[in-house]
C-alpha cells in the first residue's frame, strides 16, 4: 500500500482481478481513495470493468478484454495496448490508451470520452450511442458500423467500410478513407463542425497539434432508416 | 473459441528453451479451448531422414513395433506417440508396413524436423504428458480446442499435418469445407478426419504440390476459403499467419530481434523474454504474413 491514504496500489501479479474490481465497486462517492496504480495487468480481462465512482485508475501494462467497459465517472489509463472491446458500453468518464486497441473499441458506449493514442483495430466505436471517441492513429474497418450518436475524431486512416449503415453519430477523419460503408456519405465541413473537431481534440488534450481544417466529416445520408425494397441490395 | 499459438525464433540461444515459451504459452490459452490440445515442434533432423510421428491407444508397445519393422527402426516414445525416424528413402515401405503390421497404429505426422503431438483432455495435462517444455527447435504451433465442426476426439484435434514437415492450427470455422474437401478428393489429396480444419491444412498441401510457395498458398486460400479463419502455419524452415479478410478472430503478434510470436490473445504472449519491448500488432485482414529461417 502506498502510504498516502488517497492512492492504492495493486499488484496483479499476486493480488486477482476479482479482487481489484470488489475493491473498485466498492468505492462511494466522495471517497477520499481517488488514485489507483495497477501493475502487472499482462493481458488479462475485464480490468477496472463497471466502476462507478469519480477515481482514477492507472493501468501499467496491456490490458486484455473489455477494460473499464461499462465505466461510468472514473478515469482509466492504460499505459500499454487494450486489447478486444476497451470501454464497451460506457455511460461517462473516461478512458485513454496510451498504445494501441483492439477491435470494438468503445462498441456501444453512451457516453464519456475514450482515447486512443495509438492505432484502434477494426469496428472501432461499433453501435456507438453517444461517447466520443479520438484515435491519434488510424480505424481499421467497419468502424463506426451502425453508429447511432456521439462522434469518432481520427487522426489517421480509417479502413473499408467506415460508418456502413449508420443511422447518426459524426465521424471526423483527417487521413483517408479506404471506402464508405452503406448509406455513409462524406458531408460539408462547415465551421460549427471544426469547432466540434476542435472541442474533441482539446478534450483528448491534443488541440493546437493538429489543424481541424484538415479533418474530413462523415455520416449517414438517411435513406435506409426505413426498410425500402429498392434498397435492399444497399444493406 | 479455440486458442493458438506460435513460436519463430531468430536467436539461436533461445533453441533450447522454445518447448518451455511454447508450453507457457499453450497453459495461458487454456481457457479459449479446453477440450484437446496438440503442437508441432521442429527440431533436430537429418534431411535425409523422416521421423514420422506414430499415435496408438494408451500403454501400446512402440518398441515392439520397432522391433517388428526391423534394422534402422530407431523409436521414441512418449506417452500414446513415438517417434519412429527412418531414412526418407524407406519412408513409403515403412508407412505400407505399419499399416500391414499395425492397423491401430496413426501417422498423425512426417517429415524431417517436425515432431506432432496431440490428445485430449487439459491442455496443460497434454503439454506435461508429451513433456513439451524440454523440447528444443527453432519454431513450433500449439493449440487449445473449443469443439465446433466435429467431436472431441485426437483425430479431431489441432495440429493437423497432411504434408512433410507441414502442419496448420485454425481458429474459427469453414463454411464450405464439404466442397473444398470434395475437390481437394478429386485432386487427389486425402482428408483423414471430419475436421474443418484439416481441409485447409490439405488445401494449403495441395497449392505447394501444385507448386506455389506457402505464401502464394496463403494467397489462394483467401478466394478458395470461406469462413472465419485464423491459422497459423509451420514449414520446414517457414512460420505463416493469415486471418480471414472480416477478421472475425482475436490475434495478436509479437516481434523481437529474437523471436516473432502469434497467439489469439496478448495474455498469451505476456510471459514471453523481452516482451515490454517487443513491437506488438494485430495481423490485418486477408493479409498473409510469413517469416522464413533462410531469411532469418
Amino acid at each position: 500500500m502506498n502510504a498516502s491514504t488517497q492512492s492504492h496500489s495493486f499488484d496483479l501479479a499476486t493480488a486477482k482481478v476479482r479482487d481489484l474490481n470488489a475493491a473498485l465497486h466498492a468505492l462511494k462517492e466522495g471517497s477520499n481513495a481517488s488514485l489507483w496504480r495497477v501493475s502487472n495487468p499482462r493481458g488479462l480481462h475485464a480490468l477496472a470493468a463497471g466502476l462507478d465512482a469519480p477515481v482514477t485508475v492507472e493501468i501499467d501494462g496491456p490490458v486484455g478484454y473489455y477494460c473499464a467497459g461499462m465505466n461510468k465517472q472514473a478515469t482509466v489509463i492504460v499505459r500499454g495496448n487494450a486489447g478486444v472491446g476497451i470501454g464497451e458500453n460506457m455511460m461517462s468518464g473516461r478512458i485513454e490508451v496510451e498504445g494501441d486497441a483492439s477491435q470494438a473499441a468503445g462498441a456501444t458506449a453512451h457516453g464519456g470520452l475514450l482515447f486512443i493514442r495509438g492505432q484502434a483495430g477494426a469496428r472501432c466505436g461499433i453501435s456507438m450511442k453517444g461517447v466520443d471517441i479520438v484515435v491519434g492513429g488510424s480505424v481499421g474497418h467497419m468502424s463506426a458500423f451502425m453508429a447511432q450518436a456521439g462522434t469518432l475524431t481520427v487522426l489517421g486512416d480509417a479502413g473499408e467500410a467506415l460508418g456502413d449503415s449508420i443511422y447518426e453519430a459524426r465521424l471526423y477523419v483527417r487521413g483517408s478513407v479506404k471506402s464508405l460503408g452503406a448509406d455513409c456519405v462524406e458531408k460539408e465541413m462547415r465551421d460549427e463542425h471544426k469547432a466540434q473537431v476542435f472541442e474533441k481534440l482539446k478534450a483528448a488534450g491534443l488541440e493546437g497539434q493538429v489543424d481541424p481544417s484538415e479533418f474530413k466529416r462523415y455520416g449517414s445520408a438517411r435513406t435506409l432508416y426505413h426498410f425500402h425494397v429498392d434498397n435492399a441490395s444497399a444493406y | 473459441m479455440c486458442g493458438i499459438v506460435g513460436l519463430f525464433l531468430k536467436d539461436k540461444a533461445l533453441e533450447p528453451k522454445l518447448g518451455e515459451m511454447l508450453s507457457g504459452m499453450l497453459g495461458t490459452m487454456c481457457g479459449r479451448g479446453p477440450d484437446s490440445a496438440g503442437f508441432a515442434v521442429y527440431g533436430a533432423g537429418e534431411s535425409d531422414e523422416v521421423k514420422l510421428t506414430l499415435r496408438a491407444a494408451e500403454g501400446y508397445d512402440f518398441s515392439g513395433l520397432a522391433a517388428k519393422l526391423g534394422d534402422g527402426a530407431d523409436v521414441l516414445q512418449r506417452a500414446t506417440h513415438a517417434v519412429l525416424t527412418v531414412p526418407s528413402a524407406d519412408e513409403a515401405e515403412v508407412r505400407a508396413k505399419i499399416a500391414a503390421l499395425a492397423p491401430e497404429v496413426t501417422v498423425v505426422g512426417a517429415g524431417s524436423r517436425m515432431e506432432l503431438y496431440k490428445e485430449v483432455g487439459m491442455p496443460t495435462d497434454v503439454a506435461v504428458r508429451f513433456d513439451l517444455a524440454k523440447m528444443a527447435g527453432t519454431h513450433g504451433i500449439a493449440h487449445t480446442r473449443m469443439a465446433t465442426e466435429s467431436a472431441v476426439t485426437t483425430n479431431g484435434a489441432h495440429p493437423f499435418s497432411t504434408g512433410l514437415d507441414q502442419c496448420l492450427v485454425h481458429n474459427g470455422s469453414l463454411s464450405n469445407f464439404r466442397t473444398v474437401r470434395r475437390n481437394l478428393e478429386r485432386a487427389g489429396v486425402t482428408i483423414q478426419t471430419e475436421n474443418d480444419s484439416e481441409v485447409a491444412a490439405g488445401y494449403l498441401t495441395w497449392r505447394m504440390k501444385e507448386g506455389r510457395s506457402l505464401g502464394e498458398a496463403l494467397e489462394d486460400s483467401l478466394d478458395d476459403l470461406d469462413g472465419f479463419y485464423t491459422l497459423v502455419v509451420g514449414t520446414e524452415s517457414g512460420f505463416g499467419v493469415l486471418r480471414d479478410p472480416i477478421a472475425c478472430k482475436p490475434a495478436v503478434m509479437a516481434e523481437t530481434d529474437q523471436y516473432v510470436a502469434f497467439g489469439s490473445e496478448y495474455r498469451a504472449l505476456a510471459g514471453l523474454p523481452g516482451i515490454e519491448n517487443a513491437k506488438i500488432f494485430e495481423p490485418e485482414p486477408a493479409k498473409v504474413y510469413f517469416w522464413d529461417r533462410a531469411a532469418a
